[in-house]
C-alpha cells in the first residue's frame, strides 16, 4: 500500500460547494458522515436543476418533446447504471431507496415461501436488510437464521446453515459499522448450490468499490443514489433478469400495467413492472452524472484512497489511547467505516464535542442494533470516508477525541 | 463556547455521581423506556404514598445506560420529584418539557425547576432533547401506572427485566416528544 492517494483531493474538494461552508462558530466543516449520506458535486446538482429547467416532462408519457427528452434522460441513466455494474439495462429497477429495493424483493417473495422454509441473513446487517426479512418470516411462517459475527467483526460463514430449506440469503456487501466486507461471492456460490436466491445490500459497497454483478454472482443487489454523490429519493434494485421476471408486482399503478380491464389487469415485463407512477427522472439524470464523476476518478482509485484514510484512522485512533474500534484493526477486506467507543465518554457526548469542533460523525447504533449488542456495546461513534476526505481531517478527528476525553476528564 | 453552554458543571456533576441510581424496593410500578434513535435506556421504579388522600412521590430509583445528558437529567428529575405531591411533580415535568421544546428561547423559572434549569442549553440541540426527556417520560409513565394499579403492588416482579435485556421487546416504550 502506498501512502499517497491516487486522487487529487484538493481539486475534488473544489467541486463540492458544501465543503467550503463553516459550522458552529466559523469552524471549517470536517464531514465524516458520508456513510449516512454523501455530499454532492456541483455537476450533480446542476444535472437535476437542468432537468427541471430544460427537460421537465413526465417520462414515458405525453406526445411532446419534453416528455421525450425526459424519457431519454431517465432511460439513459438506467443504461449508465447497468454499465457501471456490468448488468443488462432491463436488469436495473429504479426505486425510491435501497430500503425500498430490499422491501420489494422481501414482499414479492411472500407467495413463494412456505412454513418450514428458511431465510438466512447475518448478524452484521443494517436494519434495512434485517427487519424486512424478519417480517417476511412472520408473514410466511418461515424460519429466520443468521450467520453470527466473530469477535473481530468479520462474518462467521457457517455453511451448515445453508440447506435445501434455504430460500434466500440476504447479506451486506460492506458493513456500515465495521466496514467489514464479507465474502459475498463465496456465500452466493454456497447458496446457489443449495438452490437459494441471494440478495446483497450494496448501500455501502457500490459507492466505494468497483462492483461487477457477474463476478459477485448475486441475484439481487440494492443500493441508493444519495450515498454515491447522487440525489436523495432514488434507489436501485439490480436483479438477474429471470429472477426479476419471476417476481409478481410490488406496488401497482400506472405505467407498470400491460392491459387493464375492470375485471383485472396484466403487467409489464421488468423493469417497468416494478416502477409504477411518474418516474424520478431528474434524480436518475443526476445519478448518471454522479456515476460519470466516480468513473472519471476510477473506482479502484476511490477504494485505494479510502483504504489510505482508513489505515491512517486506525493508527491515529490507536495512538489516542482508550479508544476501542469495533471491527478489524487492519484494512484487509475492510472499507472506510470506522466505528469506535471512547472509554469513559458516551458516544453521544463524543459526537457533541466533535460537532462543536466542526467535525460531523454519526453516533448511536447506526441502524445496526444487533451488531452493537453482539459487540457488547450500547452505541458507538462512527467516522466514514469518501473521495473528498483528507488525512488532515482524520488527524482532526483524533485530536477531537483527545479533546472530548479531556473535557469529560475520562 | 457552546459546549460549556450545554454541559453545565451541574450536569457533569450529576453525570459523574448520579443520585437515586440503582433500583430500590419497595415500588408500585416499574417501566423500561428506550430512545430508539440511540439505544439509550432506563428502567425506573416509582413508589407512591397517600398523604391525606393525595398521592405523594415517596421514592424514585432507576438504572440506566446512556449519555451524560440522559443520565444527569434522570438524576436531577429524581431529586426534584421525590417528596412532592404527584400533581405538583407533574407540573414540574410539564415546565421541563416546555423548556426542552423552547429551542433555547425560554428563560427557565429556577423556583420551579431548581437544578433542572441547567438543561436550558440542551434545548438548542434538537438531537439531544430526547436524551434529557428520557428519565422524565419514564417517571411520568411509571407514575401513571402506579396510580392506575388498584390498591397495592403491580404484577411486575422486581427482577423482571435486568438492564439491557428487555424480556419482551414489544413492551419497551418509546420516548415521544412533541415537535413544534
Amino acid at each position: 500500500m502506498t501512502d499517497t492517494s491516487p486522487l487529487d483531493v484538493e481539486a475534488i474538494r473544489k467541486d463540492f460547494p458544501i465543503l467550503s461552508r463553516t459550522v458552529r462558530n466559523d469552524k471549517p466543516l470536517v464531514y465524516l458522515d458520508s456513510g449516512a449520506t454523501s455530499q454532492k458535486p456541483v455537476a450533480v446538482l446542476d444535472a437535476e436543476r437542468e432537468f427541471y429547467e430544460r427537460h421537465n416532462g413526465a417520462a414515458h408519457r405525453g406526445a411532446h418533446l419534453l416528455s421525450e427528452e425526459g424519457t431519454g434522460l431517465y432511460e439513459g441513466a438506467r443504461a449508465k447504471v447497468a454499465t457501471f455494474l456490468g448488468a443488462g439495462e432491463s436488469e436495473v429497477v429504479f426505486t425510491k431507496s435501497a430500503t425500498e429495493a430490499v422491501n420489494l424483493v422481501a414482499y414479492t417473495l411472500t407467495s413463494s415461501i412456505k412454513p418450514g422454509d428458511e431465510i438466512l441473513i447475518t448478524e452484521i446487517e443494517h436494519h434495512a436488510n434485517l427487519v424486512p426479512w424478519q417480517q417476511l418470516a412472520q408473514r410466511t411462517g418461515a424460519t429466520l437464521k443468521w450467520f453470527k459475527v466473530l469477535p473481530d467483526g468479520r462474518l462467521d460463514v457457517d455453511p451448515s446453515l445453508i440447506s435445501e430449506r434455504t430460500k434466500i440469503v440476504a447479506l451486506t456487501g460492506q458493513s456500515n459499522v465495521t466496514g467489514v466486507i464479507p465474502p459475498v461471492a463465496e456465500v452466493a456460490a454456497l447458496a446457489h448450490a443449495a438452490g437459494a436466491l441471494v440478495l446483497a445490500d450494496g448501500a455501502q459497497l457500490v459507492p466505494h468499490h468497483p462492483v461487477d454483478v457477474k463476478a459477485l454472482d448475486v441475484d439481487f443487489l440494492a443500493f441508493s443514489a444519495h450515498k454515491m454523490l447522487g440525489p436523495l429519493g432514488l434507489g436501485v434494485l439490480y436483479g438477474k433478469y429471470d429472477k426479476l421476471e419471476a417476481l409478481p408486482p410490488f406496488q401497482a399503478g400506472g405505467d407498470m400495467i400491460e392491459i387493464v380491464r375492470m375485471e383485472g389487469s396484466t403487467f409489464q415485463l421488468p423493469p417497468a413492472r416494478f416502477e409504477p407512477g411518474v418516474p424520478p427522472a431528474p434524480q436518475a439524470a443526476a445519478l448518471a452524472v454522479a456515476i460519470d464523476y466516480l468513473t472519471r476518478l476510477g473506482m479502484d482509485n476511490v477504494a485505494a484512497h479510502e483504504q489510505l484514510l482508513t489505515a491512517h484512522a486506525l493508527e491515529a485512533l490507536r495512538e489516542v489511547g482508550g479508544v476501542r474500534v469495533l471491527g478489524p484493526d487492519t484494512t484487509e477486506n475492510r472499507g472506510g467505516a470506522v466505528a469506535f467507543e471512547v472509554e469513559g465518554v458516551h458516544p453521544h457526548d463524543v459526537g457533541q464535542v466533535l460537532d462543536d469542533l466542526g467535525i460531523a460523525v454519526r453516533t448511536g447504533h447506526h441502524c445496526a442494533w444487533p451488531l452493537h449488542r453482539a459487540f457488547g456495546v450500547q452505541a458507538s461513534a462512527r467516522a466514514t470516508f469518501y473521495v473528498y476526505n483528507t488525512l488532515d481531517e482524520v488527524d482532526a478527528l483524533a485530536d477531537g477525541i483527545r479533546y472530548a476525553k479531556k473535557f469529560f476528564r475520562a | 463556547m457552546q459546549l460549556q453552554d450545554m454541559y453545565q458543571e451541574i450536569i457533569l456533576d450529576h453525570y459523574r455521581n448520579p443520585h437515586h441510581k440503582g433500583l430500590r424496593d419497595p415500588f408500585d410500578a416499574q417501566v423500561y423506556h428506550v430512545n430508539p434513535t440511540c439505544g439509550d435506556e432506563v428502567t425506573l421504579r416509582v413508589s407512591l404514598k397517600d398523604v391525606d388522600g393525595e398521592p405523594v412521590v415517596e421514592d424514585v430509583s432507576f438504572d440506566s445506560l446512556g449519555c451524560s445528558i440522559s443520565q444527569a437529567s434522570a438524576s436531577v428529575m429524581a431529586d426534584l420529584v421525590i417528596g412532592k405531591p404527584v400533581g405538583e411533580a407533574m407540573k414540574i415535568g410539564d415546565a421541563f418539557l416546555e423548556l426542552m421544546q423552547s429551542k433555547g428561547r425560554l428563560e427557565p423559572d429556577e423556583d420551579v425547576l431548581e437544578d433542572a434549569v441547567a438543561f436550558a442549553g440542551v434545548s438548542k440541540y434538537p438531537a439531544r432533547v430526547k436524551c434529557a426527556l428520557l428519565g422524565w417520560m419514564a417517571w411520568k409513565d411509571a407514575t401513571a401506572k402506579a396510580l392506575s394499579s388498584p390498591g397495592g403492588r403491580p404484577p411486575v416482579p422486581p427482577d423482571a427485566r435486568p438492564m439491557g435485556e428487555p424480556d419482551d421487546i414489544g413492551r419497551a416504550s418509546r420516548v415521544e416528544t412533541t415537535e413544534e
